[in-house]
């Protein structure tokens, strides 16, 4: 019999609940597994044995007075440093953060605690989630598990690799412009952006509001659904949260695409596109034509200004948001600043590192007076036909199917030079944030270098039914399954 | 040259909400240095805010009141700028679309109706307080007005004096009083006005550059820093120099404004749309649901009292000066007062007795029903007036109703004939020399006995009888 820190969330929570095996034994596995492998992989930044059990004991003891702990009982869960937290720290990845301690936990955590999770501790991530490698975290360098001298892509780095090297069975990541679907398709995981105001954001440290989501990584579509089922509803703690049902999504996994419409947008399949991952995906729509899937050929035209428009928007947004870290209230303050001013500029100066500073100022550039229209403005009337585009385009069909990232995996330092060449990492999932649409990427097979492929679908905003359907109508019928990756 | 003066007033109140605009928070007044607080109102890391409904109804009630038209659909703004009482370092106002726009306030000025455009009313959260007397080279910041809900309302630049831009604040004051929206207490700043000023010679189309006027902490300091500041533009003018476009504050001792800030050094506040907010959408059910349960404003109420109690100009004007006092006069008069009688007794006696005791009408201890009996007390003849005064002063001290208090004291007047012609008799004796004047036609001693009676009775006889019966004794 496989390990418990083999078994996915559903497994666990079924044993947990029929008395199979105990939450405690199960968080045991897992803390082991962590012991072993973490350090190599580097996904944890901080891990919380005590608590673990302490969780743990709890969903025993509820199960032994015969209450039933909820549906993700006693499924060990790991944290992306972004999302705050009582327990332990919320840094960001960040020096400005390092020892700051939340006075309170995030709605997420309080739905998840009360379905019966067992928080494992909290994983890396580039700083403030501005990268695409995990590379600008200032705490420590999370490796790809499938490779160690490879990113794990970003910015929700340590949250992929943790689920992939079997570290936590969900783990949570935010997304912005892809930091959850990149990273999860390089390190052959499950990953899911929910529509943006499905999901509380409160207690979600923010980078760009308008554009921030937090999701789950599993290790199968099933785990997503169940882990969807506790992230979404409204929260009255967050204005921009939608006041929707939610439906069941466990019940969307029928299996069955019969007459559903795949639209490929034509922007997507261009020379940009790797040979590789190209085949990888044009694999997986076969096998979903297969299942009954209608392929029709779409068209996003303004899906070419997304990268520049993303990076006004996202900019402009983080430099009000990242204002407070100041060192006046909490984290970090310079100890050598002789006035206010010069407290700001050299505790910002100290403790933001160069990809976040070089944001800020991009951000507070195409703000400032005499730009603002030219740059804010525009990109925002810009994304309005990002958004329309998709709206057109889901008349035509029901899914996108698209590439998640144009590259596998790549190493360490290969993209740290050119900030632009990073960027790219990105333009494919950036314009499901623009257009608030729910995506997901999954698994589609191993490339040759036996680094992780991935395909992305996205859907109407708030169908993460169908978006769930179709990739786990894939993910049972590819014949694919990725194995385990090649670390201890 | 003649010059003329344009001013303009931006007043930022503190809505009176229970809580701050974006959070739970207790918007109390004086509370120990940050224990309203929580980490929305801090600006911790992952807080998000939750526009206040209650501030929304309340701008709405203010815009209204205020002749603007509601804004549709509206939104909340950043405003960019690095402080330590910025919790964010960004504060959320409103800027290119703001909740209320495009009204006016009609304001008296020597009798004349002057009315003063309203550009805008709109909605921001109010800054922590910092402090520098800690000592030791330490600043603290104290948080609990993080977050406090101000509406900040902007005229044209319609006032033209210092007369006329006191005028205005104490009518916006009144109203929003009357609305119940603010507390308007300029000492605990729940109300803050600044003024723009410049001058130009008169008849001329062009505006002269203006200076912005800060920190007053009274409307008459407000008025005194008005006409300084205009006399010291027109002083700068004359002798040939130019006004700087700056922000100066007030020295209330000096009586003189002071340069405290050159515009050249203006922010640029980055204004963006706030994403964390939903838009803001009054439709017309909403801002009708309002507009039915505005009160009744200080003109309507005045022109009412006018007419329905057939009351002064003057002294409508001073009765309907604040919602209390007017609902006092009301409540008075639904408890059986004759409206002129009660309206007397609340200007003169109780105003008195208020402003001594640095008392507002609403807190004092004699309830208007009190006040009526006290007046039918009067009227039934059971007590003087002269009494009443003293039952009155007993009344406001010791909240005792005014029955109590007569019975008590023994106040009952003397209506009694025998007794009256007793006391009367036993004065005349005592005073031979008046009641010779008296006889020799000094008509006048009369009033001299008639007092010399009531102190006798300690005030308990009726005025009219004792007189009544004087002239008879004294023509015997």
């Amino acid at each position: 019999m496989a390990a418990w820190h083999e078994k996915t969330a559903h497994e666990i929570s079924s044993a947990v609940r029929g008395k199979q095996v105990s939450a405690v034994e199960v968080a045991t596995s897992f803390l082991d597994r962590i012991a072993a492998v973490d350090g190599n992989v580097d996904a944890y930044t901080q891990v919380w044995p005590e608590y673990a059990l302490a969780q743990a004991q709890a969903v025993d003891a509820k199960i032994a007075r015969g209450e039933d702990p909820g549906i993700l009982s006693g499924a060990p869960i790991g944290i992306k440093e972004v999302i705050c937290t009582e327990q332990g720290y919320t840094t960001c990845s960040s020096k400005i953060l390092e020892g700051y301690q939340s006075p309170y936990d995030a709605t997420i955590i309080k739905k998840l605690a009360a379905a019966g999770a067992v928080f494992l501790g909290k994983l890396n991530m580039d700083e403030f989630a501005m990268g695409s490698s995990t590379e600008n975290s200032a705490i420590k360098t999370t490796k790809n598990p499938w490779n160690l001298k490879c990113v794990p892509g970003g910015s929700s780095g340590g949250s992929a690799a943790a689920v992939s090297a079997d570290m936590c069975t969900i783990s949570l990541g935010s997304d912005t412009g892809g930091s959850i679907r990149q990273p999860a398709c390089l390190c052959g995981c499950v990953g899911v952006k929910p529509t943006y105001g499905r999901v509380s954001r409160f207690g979600l440290v923010a980078f760009a509001s308008s554009l921030d989501q937090i999701g789950p990584f599993s290790k199968d579509v099933e785990d997503a659904a169940l882990a969807l089922n506790v992230l979404c509803g409204k929260d009255p703690m967050d204005a921009t949260s939608a006041d929707l049902p939610v439906p069941d999504f466990t019940q969307a996994l029928t299996g069955d695409i019969k007459g559903l419409r795949l639209g490929m947008p034509k922007q997507c399949f261009t020379e940009a596109l790797g040979a590789e991952m190209r085949e990888k995906v044009m694999a997986a729509i076969e096998v979903l034509k297969k299942q009954g899937a209608e392929v029709v050929e779409v068209s996003l035209p303004a899906l070419d200004y997304a990268l520049a428009v993303y990076y006004i928007i996202c900019t402009a947004e983080a430099s009000a948001n990242l204002a407070r870290f100041d060192g006046v209230r909490y984290g970090f303050r310079h100890p050598e600043a002789k006035d206010v001013r010069e407290m700001y500029v050299k505790t910002k100066s100290a403790a933001f590192g160069p990809e976040v500073q070089r944001r800020i100022m991009l951000g507070t550039y195409v703000l400032s007076s005499g730009y603002y229209d030219a740059y804010y403005l525009k990109a925002q009337k810009v994304r309005r036909l990002i958004k329309e585009d998709f709206d057109r385009a889901f008349t035509q069909c029901d899914a996108i199917v698209t590439p998640t990232s144009p590259t596998p995996a790549f190493e360490f330092g290969s993209k740290t030079a050119d900030p632009l060449e990073m960027y790219l990492s990105d333009i494919y999932t950036i314009a499901t944030n623009l257009a608030t649409l729910p995506g997901l990427s999954l698994p589609c097979g191993l490339c040759a270098s036996g680094l992780p492929a991935g395909v992305q679908f996205m859907t109407k905003p708030f169908d993460e039914s169908t978006l769930l359907r179709v990739a786990h109508c894939y993910e049972k019928n590819s014949g694919i399954t990725l194995g385990k990756p090649p670390i201890a | 040259m003649e010059y003329e003066a344009v001013i303009g007033m931006e007043v930022h109140v503190e809505i009176n909400t229970h809580s701050k605009i974006f959070c739970a928070c207790s918007t109390a007044f004086n509370a120990p240095a940050n224990t309203n607080v929580c980490p929305i109102c801090l600006g911790m890391p992952g807080v998000l805010p939750v526009l206040n409904r209650e501030m929304v109804n309340k701008s709405v009630a203010a815009g209204l009141a205020l002749n603007c038209t509601i804004s549709r659909w509206s939104k909340m703004d950043r405003k960019n700028y690095f402080y330590p009482d910025m919790a964010k370092n960004y504060q959320i106002s409103q800027y290119d679309l703001p909740l209320c726009y495009k009204g006016r306030l009609d304001i008296e000025v020597d009798g004349q109706v002057k009315s003063i455009g309203i550009t805008r009313a709109h909605m921001e959260e109010d800054t922590a307080r910092n402090t520098h007397t800690l000592g030791g080279g330490i600043s603290g910041v104290d948080f609990n007005r993080s977050g406090v809900p101000l509406l900040e309302i902007v005229t044209e630049p319609d006032l033209r004096s210092a007369q006329d831009a006191y005028a205005y604040l104490t009518t916006l004051k009144q109203i929003l009083q009357y609305l119940d929206v603010s507390d308007c207490n300029m000492e605990e700043g729940s109300l803050r006005a600044e003024a723009n000023i410049s001058v130009h010679p008169k008849g001329s189309k062009e505006f002269g550059t203006k200076t912005e006027v800060k920190n007053v902490a009274s409307f008459s300091g407000v008025a005194k820093a008005i006409e300084f500041e205009i006399a010291r533009q027109i002083e700068v003018l004359e002798s040939g120099g130019k006004i700087s476009q700056e922000t100066r504050g007030w020295d209330a001792n000096r009586g003189i404004t002071f340069s405290q800030r050159s515009k050249e050094s203006a922010h640029d506040y980055r204004y963006f749309p706030e994403p964390d907010l939903m838009p803001i959408v009054v439709d017309e059910a909403w801002e009708q649901r309002i507009r039915k349960s505005l009160p009744e404003l200080p003109l309507a109420k005045k022109r009412r009292f006018k007419e329905q109690y057939g009351l002064s100009d003057y002294d409508a004007t001073v009765l309907t000066s604040t919602r209390a006092m007017a609902d006092y006069l009301e409540a008075a008069v639904q408890a059986g007062a004759d409206a002129k009688k009660a309206a007397n007794w609340i200007m003169g006696d109780l105003q008195a007795l208020l402003t001594d005791a640095k008392q507002e009408i609403q807190e004092c201890k004699v309830p208007p029903a009190g006040l009526a009996e006290m007046i039918q007390l009067i009227e039934s003849g059971t007590i003087s007036g002269k009494i009443g005064k003293d039952v009155l002063v007993e009344m406001f001290a010791s909240g005792k109703g005014p029955k109590a208090i007569v019975e008590e004291k023994g106040l009952v007047q003397i209506t009694d004939e025998g007794a009256l012609v007793a006391i009367v008799r036993k004065v005349l004796a005592d005073n031979p020399q008046q009641v010779e004047q008296f006889k020799a036609g000094k008509d006048r001693v009369i009033g001299f006995l008639v007092g010399q009676v009531m102190k006798a009775s300690r005030g308990k006889a009726n005025p009219e009888k004792v007189n009544e019966i004087l002239r008879k004794e004294l023509s015997a």
